[in-house]
């Protein structure tokens, strides 16, 4: 039985058609990556997915329920990670935020945000305000908020899109520990053909746009990962080799007869 | 060595805040001095005028009034300002009829309203508070519109995805957001306001700063009309100094964000 079912989506803006037929569905506690070269809807298919945008075709289901708005058990990560976080607000609060409106009592709260921030190894930064912390930083403040909440699918669109090469290696990390910490489903969005095979459990990929879905594989990878030894795994570099070798293709218009 | 450096610095810095105003008293004083000019006191005859002028009672009598007239009418403008600054921002149809009708209220001077209100509300606290509330209602309206029209469209969606909405929105999301927007708007709504406050009192008063003014004016008491002139202007200082000191609270993460140079604004 699937927990987040993504059928036949579609997404037009007026005359110009973004996503023409995707469906994927994620089984409970799954990790799976969705990648694409660039400006193939990513973003729009997981706005769709979130609630935050109506698909113009197909439907998403979250625990069999029809998704027509953000629904209460789904968290976002976004890519603007500068832009996601509330200036005024300390990191505490930021993740606090959302626990208060759905009416969390204190004790439980405070519980769920130390252990959030913890998660993410802020646990002395709780006072700080997001523009005092790095860019990094301030993403793991965002997963924070997203793990605390308490989501059974987090959506994850390009978080690591802006942050260096190191600081990356070390959040794709930590979203491996909190996937397997906390149970939570992940779909998580890239660009980023390596990060996508490192991360997932399976890697949908996707086409130009008008989107649709080139290749699903399994990543039959070890369950433990890590920076030096699965990137050096020959079977790493080929599911990679693989997987480049589509979104080419999926680039190169649809060849003529 | 760096202490000495400290010492140094704040010497050279209240010497920056002193220096032109003593050069323009000099000036004054050169200009006055020994001459004839019976509208023109030297500044000591102005300084020695304080004294008898301004007496704890007259203070009460006079500036207390003028104060509360100003700080009633700023209030008042600042809630009204910001609320329909709110509902307007947020909603593009109701901007849609405002906008020409806010373009041309806007552009009518407010002490042209003074006699129209005189009118209306007679020459008592009314009519000046109403005439503050006026003129000083707009800079406030204006920023609070766009500044919540600026609100980052990225936290309006992660309120969105996180549930968050109706009165934990508005707080947190569009006041927080348009803060430093409407901050600009009181700033220059209350220097707006004290303006007002003594033209309406030069109008129609019994009491206030405007009205003892004219008052000195009228009888020739000029070292003592200059006392009061003097008066207006450290109490602008004051109110300014003050609105600067809350700006440093409210907007604190608005200076660290800019400093940081990270994000958006």
């Amino acid at each position: 039985m699937s927990l987040l079912e993504i059928s036949g989506l579609r997404k037009s803006y007026g005359p110009v058609e973004a996503i023409r037929d995707v469906s994927v569905s994620l089984r409970d506690g799954e990790l799976v990556c969705l990648v694409g070269p660039s400006g193939c809807g990513k973003t729009t298919l997981l706005k769709c997915a979130a609630g935050l945008l109506a698909p113009s075709g197909g439907s998403v289901t979250l625990g069999g329920e029809p998704v027509t708005a953000p629904p209460p058990n789904l968290a976002v990560v976004f890519q603007e990670y500068g832009r996601s976080l509330f200036p005024w607000l300390t990191v505490r609060r930021n993740v606090e935020l959302p626990l208060r409106e759905k009416k969390v009592a204190r004790a439980e709260r405070d519980r769920l945000v130390s252990e959030a921030l913890s998660a993410v190894g802020l646990a002395d930064r709780g006072d700080a305000y997001p523009w005092e912390l790095s860019g990094g930083m301030q993403q793991r403040v965002a997963i924070a908020r997203a793990v605390a909440y308490q989501p059974s699918v987090l959506l994850m669109d390009e978080p690591f899109a802006a942050v260096d090469a190191q600081t990356r290696a070390e959040l794709e990390d930590l979203i491996r520990s909190i996937w397997r910490t906390f149970g939570v489903t992940i779909l998580f969005v890239t660009h980023d053909i390596d990060e996508a095979v490192y991360l997932g459990e399976r890697v949908v990929v996707l086409s130009g746009s008008p989107t649709v879905v080139q290749e699903t594989l399994t990543v039959d990878l070890p369950a433990e990962r890590d920076q030096l030894t699965t990137r050096s795994d020959p079977r790493f570099t080929e599911l990679r080799t693989h997987v480049y070798a589509e979104i080419q293709s999926a680039k190169k218009p649809t060849p003529a007869p | 060595m760096a202490r000495v450096g400290a010492a140094g610095g704040a010497g050279v810095r209240v010497l920056r805040w002193f220096l032109l105003p003593l050069v323009l008293i000099g000036v004054w004083w050169a200009a006055s001095a020994g001459g004839t000019n019976f509208y023109l006191p030297t500044p000591g005859a102005v300084l020695r005028a304080v004294g008898p002028t301004w007496t704890p009672a007259t203070l009460r009598a006079d500036v207390l009034p003028s104060v509360a007239r100003l700080l009633a009418g700023f209030t008042v403008a600042g809630l009204v300002g910001v609320a329909a600054g709110v509902a307007i921002g947020l909603s593009p149809a109701l901007r849609a009829y405002t906008e020409p009708v806010l373009e041309f209220l806007r552009a009518i001077p407010p002490p042209v309203l003074v006699p129209v209100v005189m009118l209306f509300a007679g020459i008592d606290n009314t009519m000046k508070v109403t005439v503050i509330v006026f003129g000083c209602v707009w800079p406030v309206l204006l920023n609070t519109i766009e500044g919540v029209r600026a609100v980052d469209p990225v936290l309006g969606e992660v309120c969105r995805a996180y549930r968050i909405s109706g009165w934990t929105r508005l707080r947190t999301l569009v006041l927080r957001g348009a803060s430093p927007q409407i901050m600009t708007g009181l700033r220059q709504a209350l220097a707006i306001a004290i303006i007002l406050m003594v033209i309406s009192e030069m109008f129609a008063a019994s009491s206030g700063l405007g009205f003892t003014i004219v008052q000195f004016q009228r009888g020739y008491a000029i070292p003592e009309m200059w006392t009061g002139i003097v008066l207006l202007g450290l109490l602008g200082v004051a109110l300014a100094g003050l609105f600067g000191l809350g700006e440093r609270v409210v907007l604190r993460w608005y200076f660290g964000l800019r400093r940081s140079g990270r994000g958006a604004p």
